[in-house]
């Protein structure tokens, strides 16, 4: 890795790699496996839990309809509290933003608690480029950051990675950006962690400037909230001078009783806990505690596009709770990276698609990165229909399609290279729509049977590598039944 | 009541055998089963590729098909899961959509995956089989997660006679198939084959057992390119068995080279 999603190949390329990868595929399959179960307990705690989940998508699909409502009522709340909202269009846009206000402060070092946003639109590069140095300190990033690495899991950025690994790029790298790993570092768990503990506090207590993002904005009031488990969040919040938070526009809810909803359905998802250990809310600034200036950077980066799709949108409704990806039998082989975006997994690969568009064959390929098995829906606490917009998707890759980039609706054309497909599959509609030539295929399939090859040609040589055809038998079932029932029956 | 077999274009050319046994099945039961001769493809590989549009003559071919019919049964779960669920949302999306929107909702009630047809509609789990060998269940994700099929193929293997069920570890996981997701992820596909594989060899069965031969398909193949002993074989080629079946048991054997 090296710390770019740009320039990625397509998934199935980048999957064929890491599922030869025996390291990746064991520290995967032990942690989702571990957590699936867990929170599969979590949840059969609470007996009105498919309510919640119908209340959770409900509420969400009715904030998302009334979206530009919502967030004029946020930016009035937060302007009032003493905050002020900034609008981004794009990944550039917010960026920029964020760039110009840290500058604005004089300072040329800030820490971060884990922003997806920010993840998504590169923002470490180009404070970066503008001489500024940006600390991760959610324990999983700032191993991602100090290994020169990406996240490859929403709740778990460094799930990738094990103890051994860990203590590795601690002794080798926590030098470079600060206080050093103790000497003789071991990877016992205790030790790690008491090494990211104080390589952070020096971090914390010098930082002036504050980055994060948010779990959940409440238009009413205009308090942000962020839901974490180390308490390094808390630290971000509350100790720089200046706070600014990037936050995408969808993860808005209107009232505090709505977020009650999310406040059960996402930690019981996402760590399979009743309650996470910490839960920070703050509203503008306050006199005398916490931040004396508060930016809110309100991102859109392709999310008003993505509204626009009446089938994708559901994508929205995403809490982040990385449940999806702890259950896919896909994800799981082939790991995080392979999704080439800050979204990995059966969300990132709808979500990922729609934000970007389909024009690459990155993008292009994400749709097509599941079984359709249904895991993902089943577990989604906001019952995003995953396995529906996926097969929507496919749609749009393969045959075009109306949709909106950037406000404006256009048609896009086929993406390249499907054309021996699609000429394949009219020509199977062909026959499915014409017994008859149905049935003289599988004639000529029957007489021909001794003939098959063992290994297929062209793309079928990917199925005929690891799993042997099947024979096929000399008579087709609607032969054998025009043969022995065809007179009795009439036809 | 009249009651027509859609035996799917899968096992219409690969697997007659299970097209047979759902037959000899459902008339031991006393159900006289017709099979309309229009019938073709349900539309899955087309639909679950992209190709949606490909599908509507597909859903007016099925509709038209089983219109004298009360029930429409097939031995398969996508099959059914893909009438019962995607076709009221082809429609939807239709260019013309009137009438096929008239064509799902006659077609979507009707149909029935064969396990649900004994359980739900006939109201049997004891269909008087017999199969004498050790068996693994393997509930499709389709069988799972789209139709709910639940316990009824378990409650029905457990009515037969001679017939030990073994469990099968990480049973709810998808096996790898997923249509076009064989070839487009081949080694993604072929890594979870193998697990499945690997959780179906440790259960030391005879047999590995679905409500559907597509997935079989995919198992089998990688089962008998590693020469494992467990054979694929549908549930209903193991509920059609009897006693007094003088045949070779139920299952399919190695290739006919």
């Amino acid at each position: 890795m090296s710390g770019t999603y740009l320039g990625m190949p397509a998934f199935p390329t980048a999957a064929a790699s890491s599922t030869q990868d025996g390291r990746l595929r064991a520290n995967l399959r032990y942690a989702t496996h571990t957590i699936r179960d867990k929170r599969a307990k979590a949840v059969a705690e609470l007996d009105d839990w498919a309510r919640l989940r119908a209340a959770g998508a409900a509420v969400k699909d009715r904030t998302l309809r009334h979206l530009d409502h919502y967030l004029e009522q946020l930016e009035e709340a937060v302007t009032a509290a003493g905050g002020q909202v900034h609008w981004a269009a794009d990944a550039a846009e917010a960026n920029a933003i964020v760039a110009r206000l840290v500058r604005e402060t004089g300072e040329r070092e800030v820490v971060k608690v884990k922003s997806m946003a920010t993840q998504e639109t590169g923002l470490n590069r180009t404070l970066a480029e503008a001489g500024i140095s940006a600390y991760e300190t959610d324990l999983a990033e700032l191993i991602v950051q100090l290994g020169d690495d990406l996240p490859s899991h929403i709740l778990v950025p460094a799930i990738h990675r094990n103890r051994g690994e860990i203590r590795d790029i601690f002794r080798e790298q926590m030098g470079r950006w600060g206080r050093a790993a103790p000497e003789g570092l071991s990877d016992a768990p205790g030790e790690l962690a008491e090494a990211a503990r104080l390589h952070l506090r020096e971090k914390f207590l010098n930082a002036k400037v504050g980055i994060s993002g948010a779990n959940f904005m409440v238009a009413e009031t205009g308090t942000l909230v962020v839901v974490e488990s180390e308490g390094n969040g808390r630290m971000c919040l509350t100790l720089p001078e200046t706070l600014i938070s990037v936050v995408g526009i969808e993860k808005i809810v209107p009232t505090w009783q709505d977020l009650e909803i999310f406040l059960q359905l996402l930690p019981r998802s996402s760590t399979a806990e009743r309650m996470n250990p910490y839960t920070s809310m703050w509203t503008g600034t306050t006199d005398g505690d916490g931040p004396r200036t508060f930016h809110l950077v309100l991102l859109d980066n392709g999310r008003t596009d993505t509204l626009a799709d009446t089938v994708g949108r559901q994508a929205l409704r995403c809490i982040r709770c990385s449940a999806c990806l702890n259950v896919c039998p896909v994800y799981e082989r082939a790991g995080g990276h392979a999704y080439g975006s800050a979204y990995p997994g059966p969300i990132g690969a709808i979500l990922t698609p729609q934000l970007r568009g389909t024009a690459s064959e990155l993008d292009a390929s994400l749709p097509y990165a599941s079984s359709l098995c249904g895991a993902c829906y089943e577990v989604c606490p906001v019952a995003i229909d995953i396995p529906e917009v996926l097969v929507h998707l496919r749609e749009r890759v393969v045959q075009g399609g109306k949709v909106t980039r950037r406000g404006v609706k256009t048609v896009l054309k086929p993406a390249k290279g499907h054309a021996a497909e699609r000429a394949a599959m009219r020509a199977a509609g062909f026959a499915f729509d014409h017994p008859g030539v149905l049935r003289a295929g599988q004639r000529l399939a029957g007489r021909t049977r001794r003939l098959h090859p063992r290994r297929l040609p062209g793309p079928g040589h990917a199925w005929s590598d690891t799993r042997d055809l099947p024979p096929v038998p000399a008579e087709s079932f609607r032969d054998w039944w025009r043969r022995t029932r065809g007179e009795e029956q009439g036809k | 009541m009249r009651v027509a077999l859609f035996v799917t274009c899968i096992n219409d050319t690969l697997h007659p055998d299970t097209g047979r046994a759902v037959i000899t099945l459902l008339e031991r039961l006393g159900v006289e089963v017709g099979f309309p001769e229009e019938q073709s493809c349900c539309g899955q590989p087309q639909f679950n590729t992209g190709y949606r549009h490909l599908t509507e003559p597909l859903v007016r071919r099925y509709e038209r098909a089983f219109r004298d019919y009360d029930y429409v049964v097939t031995p398969s779960g996508s099959c059914a899961a893909m009438v019962r669920d995607n076709y009221p949302r082809i429609a939807a999306e239709g260019r013309d959509s009137r009438d096929l929107a008239e064509a799902a909702a006659r077609a979507v009630p009707k149909t029935y995956e064969l396990t649900e047809f004994l359980v739900d509609v006939l109201k049997v789990t004891d269909v008087g089989a017999y199969y004498p060998h050790t068996v693994t269940y393997h509930p499709t994700c389709h069988g799972l997660r789209m139709l709910r099929l639940g316990d009824r193929p378990r409650r029905l293997l457990e009515h037969v006679k001679g017939l030990e069920l073994r469990e099968l570890p990480g049973a709810e996981e998808c096996c790898g198939f997923g249509g076009t997701f064989a070839v487009k992820n081949p080694a993604v596909s072929a890594a979870m084959g193998a697990d499945k594989v690997r959780a179906v060899r440790e259960t030391g069965a005879e047999a590995v057992c679905t409500v559907d031969n597509s997935c079989l398909l995919h198992i089998g193949g990688m089962l008998r390119r590693e020469g494992a002993a467990a054979r694929p074989v549908h549930i209903a080629e193991i509920l059609a068995a009897t006693e007094a079946d003088t045949r070779k048991p139920a299952g399919r054997e190695g290739s006919p080279r």
